[in-house]
């Protein structure tokens, strides 16, 4: 890849969508070579609920604003925050969005991905709690695609990560994502 | 040997201070500047060093002053409110000499204002915040890199000029995450402060040395007596009212900063060569700025950027000389017009100078700033 490559998530507090970011931009700094990254997030001083978004810009130049401008892809896991941010993407980027939560996407020029984020979690995996690791296992496909990230190094950071005993859980949480994108399209 | 992390800017300003030796940490959690306390509670132990949590931010201050005063390299962490009640101890520490490193993370203000917004409201407060005059020397980081680069020179420059040196981060930069390359310190490279070499009998606490103009200075416990006052006070520590000994002890402290501003101040230029608008900005504000600049030199106006590493002592050489060259050197900044002040003070009529400034919590879009670029180019 060359030049700056921004990823945005966006969802409600608790769906764990920081804690994405922050794997994705340790994956790129920690797990790969040379690459500059910067990942950010907004929030409110509530700690469930609400509006939370947090952004990971990679890039082969350092990187100047910290924030994204018009994001090359975004994983939006609520209908508000579709409305308020997939008009943002950048045209023809990519827009990965949960089939459940989200249930009509603004008309854009992109390539969405309507894929079971939280359905997974919640009927395959049985816990709400990982929706973020299976977003993250989509993304990871989307990375591999655009030579970014390997996902050996998303998965790396992962296990870096989450707290021992639930190690397995969120591996199996990721590979689930990983083959939905991966299957979806047939890529 | 070098390591890399991906730290918050708040991880980086703690294991900054671990790094320049610091092994005291007295103060209050307050957001968005808490990590670094969180960080500390856990990391100082492990190295033999205290952590203190005080009753709050005024008690906090005054724990790393004591700190300091028992030989021990201290720190203490803040946002506004906080930062607000530390000023008289601030104070206290610039008038009796004690290095320390106060750290304030900005968040709107004034009163508890936004905790989880950025802002860069305290920076005339770092300036004049505590009364009485005094010499300030104050960094403002604009990346995770220069939040740990700069709290080492901080410890350094405390330890060197003896006396309480600041660090004005902000919010966007104490919570955004970035690479850091850690590279091995040099322990040559740490300063400490100078310790007396005469015998207890002949010391003399406020002595300067001839060489440098500073006291060396003895911690509590070594043998050393020494008298501590935030009133003015003669070479022995003791109150005076002599004429020529507060005239002394008052020009001597000015002295520190002054005489020494070339070693300390610091800044960063970019595209200044050909330019005929220059934004200046710090911080958060100053990533906003570069990006800002680049497009304008993408659409083939002569932009060029500037950017005071440290707020105080301000660039103002520098920033006069570029100004001779510019029509208008805009300032953006997240409060109403603060260091705009001095820009103008700096230029002196030399070029015009365009305020721009945002408190709605959030942080300029480069567009916001590129506008008024090409408005002004």
């Amino acid at each position: 890849m060359a030049g700056r490559y921004e990823i945005r998530f966006a969802g409600s507090g608790g769906q764990g969508v920081i804690l994405a970011a922050v794997i994705t931009g340790e994956a790129a700094s920690v797990y790969e070579d040379d690459l500059h990254v910067v990942q950010s997030q907004s929030y409110g001083p509530e700690a469930r609920g609400g509006k939370s978004k947090a952004e990971v810009i990679i890039s082969t130049e350092p990187i100047d604003y910290p924030k994204a401008i018009r994001p090359n892809l975004q994983v939006i896991l609520t209908q508000q925050a579709a409305e308020e941010y997939a008009p943002e993407t950048m045209p023809g980027g990519r827009i990965i969005y949960d089939d459940f939560f989200v249930t009509s996407l603004p008309q854009v020029d992109a390539n969405a991905y309507h894929l079971p984020i939280v359905r997974t979690a919640r009927e395959k995996l049985g816990r709400d709690i990982v929706t973020n690791m299976v977003a993250l296992g989509a993304v990871a496909r989307v990375l591999e695609l655009e030579k970014i990230v390997r996902p050996e190094s998303i998965k790396k950071a992962i296990l870096g990560k989450v707290p021992e005993g639930t190690k397995q859980l969120n591996s199996q949480a990721f590979d689930e994502g990983y083959a939905l994108f991966k299957n979806s399209l047939h890529l | 040997m070098s390591e890399i992390a991906f730290w918050q800017g708040n991880e980086a300003i703690a294991y900054g201070a671990l790094a320049a030796e610091c092994r005291f940490f007295g103060g209050y959690p307050i957001t968005p500047s808490s990590e670094i306390a969180e960080i500390l509670a856990e990391e100082l132990p492990k190295r033999n060093g205290r952590f203190i949590q005080m009753e709050d931010e005024i008690a906090g201050i005054a724990a790393a002053i004591g700190g300091s005063i028992a030989g021990m390299k201290s720190l203490t962490a803040t946002s506004g409110p906080g930062f607000s009640l530390k000023q008289e101890n601030l104070g206290f520490a610039y008038m009796a000499e004690i290095p320390l490193v106060v750290v304030d993370v900005m968040r709107g203000g004034p009163s508890t204002g936004l905790p989880t917004k950025a802002a860069q409201q305290d920076v005339m407060q770092a300036r004049w915040g505590t009364h009485g005059d005094h010499g300030t020397i104050c960094y403002a980081p604009a990346s995770v890199q220069e939040c740990y680069e700069v709290t080492i020179r901080a410890f350094n420059a405390a330890e060197r000029y003896r006396q309480p040196v600041l660090i004005m981060s902000d919010e966007i930069i104490g919570h955004m995450r970035e690479k850091v390359v850690i590279n091995e310190i040099d322990p040559s490279k740490l300063v400490t402060r100078k310790r007396p070499t005469d015998i207890p009998e002949k010391f003399v606490p406020y002595r300067p040395d001839p060489k440098d103009d500073l006291p060396c200075m003895a911690s509590f416990g070594d043998g050393y007596t020494w008298h501590i006052t935030g009133l003015t006070h003669n070479d022995w520590g003791f109150p005076t009212n002599d004429a020529q000994e507060i005239d002394k002890k008052m020009k001597r402290l000015m002295r520190k900063i002054d005489r020494f501003r070339d070693d300390i101040v610091e800044y960063e230029t970019a595209f200044t060569e050909d330019a005929e608008v220059l934004v200046l900005a710090y911080g958060s504000v100053a990533r906003s700025s570069l990006r800002a600049v680049h497009e304008a030199r993408n659409r083939g106006i002569r932009a060029g950027f500037f950017r005071p590493v440290t707020l105080w002592p301000f660039p103002d050489k520098e920033v006069e000389r570029l100004a001779r060259k510019m029509k208008t050197i805009i300032v953006p900044e997240l409060n109403c017009g603060q260091m705009v002040l001095e820009v103008e003070r700096a230029v002196h009529g030399k070029a015009k100078v365009e305020p721009l400034n945002l408190v709605n919590g959030e942080l300029f879009k480069p567009e916001d700033i590129l506008k008024v670029i090409e408005e002004v180019a």
